[in-house]
């Protein structure tokens, strides 16, 4: 177990850019520290159940842990739970989705070309705006819950199986979108897959996530 | 005209009806018939007892006496609520939360009617004050209870959503809002369907006593509407303040979503 040297000094660190995980830990799991720089993309795997999902939901502070989080030296205390919540959004595995149509969902105003852009990348035009929720596909809940929180352009984003259920030729769009998007925006990237050659493919290090800790699966 | 007095045999008469029905939910596989015949025994003993001490305190105009008995029915409509809800608020806040909204809904109505409306004097004469406090307390309990165990069973269903939510960044009042308007809706929709009913469909139970009492139907009707008017003002604010209570529970510091509060609902 090579943990010793993953541990991150990031509190002492000062105002270092990127997301820095210090000591995280809940539900008896934990603790977990990993340092990641700005438009780098992260992949975390791990047995099912072991708590991937809740390491996002940790980062993303929706549940409760100990521990800190730090993006660019601020702490995740420091920020509304609401802002912190925009700037490092995490996209579920399963969507939720409160309205009838898919565009009430959306901001209110003109969609903007850069999310017409996103939509058309993904397979759809701007008309999915008037799609009913109930007649989504599982593949297009995931697509679109994509956009939905790529347009409020976060500075991190933890995506949980992001393309859990789309084929071959639609996730590795998704994937080259992501890999855009971190290199452009700087955007720290944490990804949850059950897939290594995937991870292998967008992420610049493989971490196993494991009840203790994290152990490089590959750098 | 003086009230034709019922004998006890008048009432078992009526006591069979009840048996018939429990019986019936017996034979269809209900499983209500235990519940109906607890029920109807409490409701008759609770009634003769409160015929005597009403008796009683009617007799000495104490506001000791009538503080008393007015506490202990508040605490009791509270845990009434408290015990409706099918997931409740875990240790005392659940039950404060519960009492705290009936105090809002009916003491304070209450009050505010026998100063300013009724206007008897002194203000807590027991014939005024324990009846109406009783109606109030009794009639905004459904509404509260509703919209209480509606939050909470919502919020609990549809946890995924909320969280969802929270997650796009919305703070707690967007996260929940939609839930929350829902429940005070159905809490206060009753008595403003039974206040739109009144008089056409239903004649209402404090009317028909009064008339039965011997009082002229104008007298009668005036009192109603009061109470009518009290009873949904008292509904409406507790279910109002019952669901802000529970709902900034559910959440917390960090406005994350926190159902480790609500009990778990037991496997039947």
């Amino acid at each position: 177990m090579k943990e010793a040297h993953l541990k991150s000094s990031c509190p002492e660190q000062g105002r270092k850019l990127g997301l820095c995980l210090s000591e995280l830990s809940f539900l008896g799991s934990g603790p977990y520290s990993l340092d990641i720089d700005p438009g780098e993309c992260v992949g975390l795997t791990g047995k099912s159940g072991v708590g991937k999902t809740q390491l996002l939901r940790a980062v993303a502070d929706v549940i409760t842990h100990e521990g800190d989080c730090f993006l660019d030296g601020k702490s995740c205390l420091s920020l509304s739970p609401p802002d912190w919540r925009k700037t490092v959004a995490m996209i579920p595995a399963e969507s939720f989705w409160w309205y009838d149509t898919v565009g009430a969902h959306f901001p209110h105003s003109e969609l903007q070309s850069e999310a017409v852009n996103l939509l058309e990348k993904l397979g759809f035009s701007s008309e999915v705006m008037d799609w009913q929720i109930s007649r989504l596909s599982t593949g297009e809940r995931q697509r679109l819950s994509l956009v939905r929180t790529l347009i409020t352009k976060p500075e991190v984003l933890l995506l949980d199986e992001p393309t859990s259920a789309l084929d071959k030729k639609m996730a590795r769009v998704v994937e080259e979108m992501i890999a855009e998007i971190c290199s452009l925006n700087k955007t720290v990237c944490l990804w949850v897959s059950h897939d290594l050659e995937q991870l292998f493919r967008v992420s610049t290090r493989v971490f196993r996530v494991t009840p203790s800790g994290l152990t490089i699966e590959r750098s | 005209m003086d009230v034709i007095s019922l004998s006890a045999f008048d009432l078992s008469l009526a006591a069979m009806l009840l048996l018939m029905l429990a019986a019936t939910s017996f034979r269809i596989g209900l499983g209500l018939e235990k519940r109906i015949f607890i029920s109807g025994v409490r409701m008759t003993l609770q009634l003769l007892l409160i015929g005597l001490v009403l008796k009683v305190l009617f007799e000495s105009v104490s506001f000791a006496l009538v503080f008393i008995m007015s506490l202990c029915m508040l605490l009791i409509a509270g845990y009434e609520v408290w015990a409706r809800q099918k997931r409740k608020l875990r240790g005392s806040t659940g039950y404060l939360i519960s009492t705290g909204s009936m105090l809002v809904s009916s003491f304070t109505v209450t009050l505010l009617a026998l100063t300013l409306m009724v206007g008897v004097d002194p203000w807590y004469t027991p014939q005024y004050a324990i009846p109406l406090l009783g109606m109030l307390l009794g009639n905004t309990m459904n509404g509260v209870a509703l919209a209480s165990d509606r939050l909470t069973t919502e919020i609990y269903n549809q946890r995924g959503m909320v969280e969802q939510r929270l997650l796009l960044g919305q703070n707690w009042q967007e996260a929940s809002g939609d839930i929350r308007r829902d429940c005070m809706r159905t809490g206060m929709i009753p008595i403003v369907n039974s206040m739109a009913a009144a008089g056409v469909v239903s004649l209402p139970g404090m009317m028909t006593g009064q008339i039965l009492g011997g009082s002229s139907p104008l007298d009668a009707v005036k009192y109603q509407i009061l109470i009518m008017f009290l009873i949904a003002a008292g509904t409406g604010f507790g279910v109002i303040t019952a669901i802000w209570l529970i709902s900034r529970r559910l959440f917390d510091e960090r406005q994350r979503l926190v159902l480790d509060c609500l009990s778990s609902i037991k496997e039947r």
